[in-house]
């Protein structure tokens, strides 16, 4: 018999760490939005920028910078070294390939993606370095209600907050501003919105950036969570049925696909996972997956193909 | 004018490429010479090596998902080779020559080191130390083959400890089983002796890998004994994500976890931990999930995590001042200074020691010359380090005199358990020694078993000398 | 000049339809087979450079025959069929781990009804084969949703079947004939009497797996269902149309891709590594391979060799390189430099030729064909 105690524990234990999933997620939807690119490098950069922002706050506060300008400028820091590989992707990488299969281009943002691990480690070292921007203490709920209560940890609230704001802004960013309309224009169709006088190469320079930015995010969060290290970069496997389940080019989709998956890999592990020997949640992701994408080929919030001879 | 003018420069362009043609077939002559010199490899060792050197090879890991720990580990290592020749001047007058190669942690690139290493030098590698227990059993039939022993200081195959069936096999100071047995003897000392086991509940957290799953079938065989709720529970490799598994330790209660974790899993396991307020002074990891990088990370919430100890811990010894005396003040040092004397860093230092010394035994048999496997197998094997010998090295303290046999290539099974303060380890228990009754039985099945498969015929270590 | 076809004539349609309708090819592949079959061999026999040690043997032409195998398994999926997998690692998994249970005799107990299936210790090539028809059945049954989820989408289903089988060959235990560590080692290698032990003997079974196959899936792609798999590739709506059955088409794909995957995967356990874990299988095995297919030419078996010796070889050139010129660099700063050169190059790659090898000497060729003159 399960307890109803322990089975909402679980859910919204999962349902939190889906979130932070869909932080990583978010990057691959912002490019693939924008250039059909898959970007398997978000993981890369999640440590690239996490490794950028701890090793600069380290000498700051070191150098006995009083906290806070430390942060301030160590995201400052971060910043500029995500937009300095924005710019080299885009210029170097993308940039050629335009027009290329979808397959090439994948292709290509994994030996990025062998390029950014190699330099962050190189430039910033591959210890590890703890990184503590958020709170980590933990609340007790419902106390009364069951018996030890509905345990919630403060740092998977500050992520959900923090994936909130980041989908509003976005939403904002897309709808409102005027580069946001252009990356839409870019996203619908580049030589249409090229011919209208979109400059294409910034776009997509705005756009790498963007989840760039967005990878720094994500870094704050799993850098409190696990430290900085270079395991960091397997959460972009962890991504990927978030994203696929949500649909590739949609961003409330990669935030619904996270509470899926996260709430579905964690109940899976606890519940059925006891029974038949444990460590089922990473393949159990990708079955989810699957099942969805059996339903809806291009996924939950995914523009519906149409395919045309 | 405007006509010969453009022709001119036409004839230029042409010639320039001319020239950078045939300039660029030499460079790619060269490299295909480079390319063809670099692949063959073993077969000619660096003209640099002279002919009176020991070679002995590193495989290291210093990227990647496990250099967090693999990093200190090999630094140990190198400043103790170095510190060997700078001191000493080499063994008896054989310097070592030292080559070291990045595994990565990864099965396949272990492989290609062992064979690109193996042949090394005047007379091959004197001995293997993959630090990694996928490796050890991919090269376990290799080195068998090629007559080469690989040294698994704390780690690889537990039933490797029967020298009569892995020869070449040498899992010096203490096999998983040993650290299971020693593991449960310190749990029942904390509840109040081994009649308290009963009805308690121990989880194993392991790393879901041949390293993790190792200790199992001995944790089976002692919960049957005792009485205990023996419950393991997986992570999947590298370890980033233990939710799941920490809300389900919350739920059950179990009255220990011990945790089989390496690389990122370690640190991660300590804050889950926290993240569900599991008491950490009711955790006890293997010697490989306490050291410095697992617990730093985790800050305050790692205070009260206890671990196992290979024999020794963090601290300076004797030794150490030699090395920062004799390598570090020569700039030859591998590590940030800071770090000399880490858990991990001295875990390599011993590691190379006990090379080192089998080589100086092997050396007593076969002459003061560069030995081959074979021979520093048979080092190995008749390696006696007594108290007093470990205190002309420099070890006193860390270590208790090790005595290897055919019959028993781990030589010590002894451990104490360290508990992290915030600041560092601090040593809270007594020696225990791994009760040889209980693993005995299951060291000679497995390996029997072994021996069968590969159609090995153990040798009567009664005759062996 | 070398390579002119003028004067070629053929005067029947079987020699119209040669698998190398072109004198020069057939001969530069003789010279090719040549050397791997008689001059490896007899240079390691007598130990001539640069056979004086294993490692050539050993460490580098091994590998580079399994994965070259593999890779023109993930090249007729890839490549012909255009159905992107990265699961590749998952069916050598397959291969390997059923080939193990089949050559160590495989016993279910089926205690409900009463008996049990035993099946005795089949020999090392029979459960290699069988290994391979394994990875093949599994390759069908994943290869079914491909028939609903198409590209990308279809790539990171494909994943679920890599976690999925990590996780079976960790978890049940039967797969490892309850090994404690979960870590298995190869039966001898013994054909009909032949103990394969040497290096060279290993690399001459390799080879000859690998011709065969190579051969087999030449002929294959030029044949009725290799032209069904491209023009699937090409556009299957359109392929659809005129009569070709998706159905059939992407499973035949799935099957024989996943089937010479598996044979790869059967020998990289038992004749490359002897003793594996199922992390000798991971997403990192299979993002391997579809470097290979890519760097090496998507829809060419000769571009499978290519890229399976430039993914195999360059990272350890890059890696040996250092120590080799007597470069003072650390281990650690020459890791992270093969890896930024070894992405950076495929990046260069990809952008210059995205195509792969395979393009270039096409290109080469046509150039040949012409010279001296330039149109």
């Amino acid at each position: 018999m399960i307890a109803l105690g322990q089975f909402l524990e679980v859910l919204i234990g999962g349902l939190m760490s889906g979130v932070l999933y869909s932080l990583v997620a978010l990057g691959f939807v912002l490019i693939f939005k924008a250039s059909g690119v898959f970007n398997f490098a978000q993981g890369a950069m999640v440590l690239l920028a996490g490794l950028a922002l701890v090793r600069s706050l380290d000498l700051l506060v070191a150098n006995g910078f009083p906290i806070w300008i430390a942060i301030v400028l160590g995201i400052g820091f971060a910043a500029v070294i995500m937009a300095i590989t924005a710019w080299l992707i885009e210029r170097f990488v993308i940039g050629p390939l335009v027009n290329q299969n979808a397959l090439t281009l994948f292709m290509s943002t994994i030996g990025v993606t062998f390029v950014l691990e190699g330099a962050a480690q190189m430039i910033f070292g591959s210890d590890v370095y703890p990184l503590r921007l958020f709170p980590t203490d933990i609340w007790l709920l419902f106390e009364s209600h069951f018996p030890g209560g509905i345990l919630v940890n403060q740092l998977d609230v500050w992520g959900g907050l923090i994936a909130g704001i980041l989908v509003a802004g976005l939403a904002i960013f897309f709808q409102q501003t005027k580069t946001g309309r252009a990356l839409r224009a870019v996203a619908d169709d580049h030589m249409a919105a090229q011919s209208v006088g979109i400059p294409i190469g910034w776009i997509w320079f705005v756009v790498w950036l963007v989840a760039g930015l967005v990878a720094l995010v994500a870094a704050t969060v799993w850098g409190t969570k696990l430290g900085v290290q270079f395991s960091i970069t397997f959460l972009a496997l962890k991504a990927l049925p978030v994203l696929i389940i949500g649909g590739l080019t949609s961003v409330p989709g990669a935030i619904v696909g996270g509470l899926i998956v996260g709430a579905g890999e964690k109940l899976a592990e606890v519940f059925l996972g006891s029974h038949i020997g444990g460590g089922i949640e990473y393949w159990f992701a990708y079955v989810l997956a699957l099942a969805v994408l059996l339903v809806r080929p291009q996924g939950l919030f995914g523009e519906r193909i149409i395919e045309r001879i | 004018m405007a006509i010969g003018g453009k022709q001119a420069r036409e004839n230029k362009t042409r010639y320039r490429k001319n020239g950078l043609n045939e300039e660029e077939s030499y460079m790619v002559r060269n490299k295909l010479l480079l390319a063809a010199a670099i692949l063959s490899g073993g077969a000619f060792a660096s003209p640099a090596a002279a002919q009176s050197e020991q070679f002995i090879p590193i495989l290291s890991y210093r990227t990647g998902a496990y250099a967090v720990n693999g990093v200190p580990y090999a630094n140990g290592v190198a400043d103790y080779y170095n510190l060997v020749n700078e001191r000493d001047g080499g063994i008896n007058g054989v310097k070592l020559l030292v080559e070291e190669c990045e595994t990565g942690y990864a099965t396949d690139k272990g492989v290609e080191c062992y064979e690109r290493l193996k042949g090394k030098g005047p007379t091959g590698a004197a001995f293997f130390n993959p630090l990694s227990t996928g490796i050890t059993f991919a090269l376990t039939e290799k080195t068998t083959t090629d007559k080469i022993p690989i040294i698994t200081m704390g780690y690889g195959r537990a039933d490797s400890k029967n020298g009569a069936v892995f020869a070449y096999n040498f899992p010096l100071l203490g096999t998983y089983w040993s650290a299971a047995d020693i593991a449960i003897q310190h749990v029942a000392k904390e509840v109040g002796g081994f009649d308290k086991l009963k009805g308690k509940k121990i989880s194993l957290l392991y790393h879901d890998s041949p390293y993790g799953k190792e200790p199992i079938p001995m944790l089976q065989v002692l919960a049957k004994k005792y009485g205990f709720e023996f419950t393991p529970i997986p992570v999947t490799h590298p370890g980033v994500e233990q939710k799941s598994q920490w809300l389900s330790i919350r739920q059950n209660r179990p009255d220990y976890v011990l945790v089989w974790g390496w690389g990122v899993m370690n640190g991660t396991a300590v804050k889950e931990a926290a993240a569900v307020a599991y008491p950490r002074d009711k955790m006890i990891g293997v010697w490989w999930s306490g050291a410095e990088p697992d617990v730093q990370p985790a800050g305050d919430q790692a205070v009260g995590y206890k671990a196992l100890m290979l024999q020794h811990g963090a601290g300076k010894f004797p030794v150490h001042a030699d090395i920062e005396k004799y390598v570090y003040a020569k700039g030859m040092g591998a590590s940030e200074p800071g770090k000399i004397g880490e858990v991990l860093y001295n875990r390599g230092m011993v590691n190379a020691m006990l090379g080192v010394e089998a080589i100086r035994k092997a050396q007593e048999k076969f002459g003061k010359k560069p030995l081959t496997g074979e021979q520093v197998r048979w080092g190995l094997e008749n390696l006696n380090l007594s108290e007093a010998r470990l205190k002309e090295l420099g070890f006193e303290g860390m270590l208790k005199p090790i005595k290897i046999s055919c019959s028993d290539h781990e030589g010590a099974r002894d451990g104490r358990v360290q508990q992290w303060d915030g600041k560092g380890w601090k040593i809270i228990s007594d020696w225990y020694t791994a009760n040889q009754t209980e693993t005995e039985p299951l060291v000679d099945e497995v390996s029997a078993k072994y021996a069968a498969d590969k159609k090995i015929q153990p040798r009567d270590c009664s005759k062996e000398s | 000049m070398l390579y002119r076809e003028a004067g070629q004539f053929k005067t029947t349609y079987a020699e119209d339809m040669a698998i190398f309708p072109i004198r020069q090819d057939r001969m530069a592949l003789a010279i090719l087979l040549g050397i791997a079959f008689i001059g490896v061999p007899l240079l390691a026999d007598f130990d001539i450079w640069p056979f004086g040690s294993d490692y050539l043997l050993r460490a580098i032409l091994l590998p580079f025959l399994i994965l070259a195998l593999a890779a023109i398994g993930v090249n007729i999926l890839v490549g012909y069929c255009g159905q992107i997998s990265l699961g590749s690692g998952a069916f050598m998994a397959i291969g390997a781990y059923s080939a193990y249970k089949l050559g160590t005799g495989v016993h279910i107990p089926l205690a409900w009804l009463g008996f049990a299936i035993s099946i005795p210790p089949l020999p090392v090539l029979l459960s290699i084969l069988l290994g391979g028809l394994a990875a093949a059945v599994v390759g069908i049954l994943f290869g079914i949703p491909s028939l609903r989820i198409k590209g990308l989408y279809l790539a990171v289903a494909t994943l679920a079947a890599q976690f999925f089988f990590d996780w079976v060959f960790l978890r049940v235990p039967w797969f490892t004939n309850y090994a404690p560590s979960g870590s298995v080692s190869a039966p001898t290698l013994d054909f009909f009497g032949l103990n394969v032990g040497t290096p060279i003997e290993r690399y001459m079974l390799c080879l000859i797996f690998v011709t065969v196959f190579a051969f087999l899936a030449k002929n294959l792609v030029r044949g009725n269902l290799g032209r069904q798999w491209m023009a699937i590739r090409d556009m299957d709506i359109a392929a659809e149309l005129i009569g070709i059955r998706p159905l059939y088409a992407k499973l035949t794909a799935f099957a024989v891709s996943s089937f010479i995957i598996g044979v790869a995967g059967a020998l990289w356990a038992f004749v490359y590594l002897g003793s594996w874990e199922p992390l000798a299988f991971s997403i990192e095995r299979s993002l391997q391979l579809l470097f290979m297919v890519i760097i090496g030419g998507l829809g060419s078996i000769m571009g499978s060799f290519i890229g399976a010796a430039f993914i195999l070889i360059l990272p350890i050139m890059l890696n040996l390189l250092p120590t080799q010129l007597g470069v003072p660099l650390s281990t650690e700063t020459i890791t992270h430099l093969e890896f930024i050169i070894f992405g950076s190059l495929i990046c260069y790659l990809l952008i210059k030729e995205p195509h792969g090898f395979a393009r270039l000497i096409s290109i080469g060729k046509e150039k040949l064909r012409l010279w001296p003159f330039p149109y």
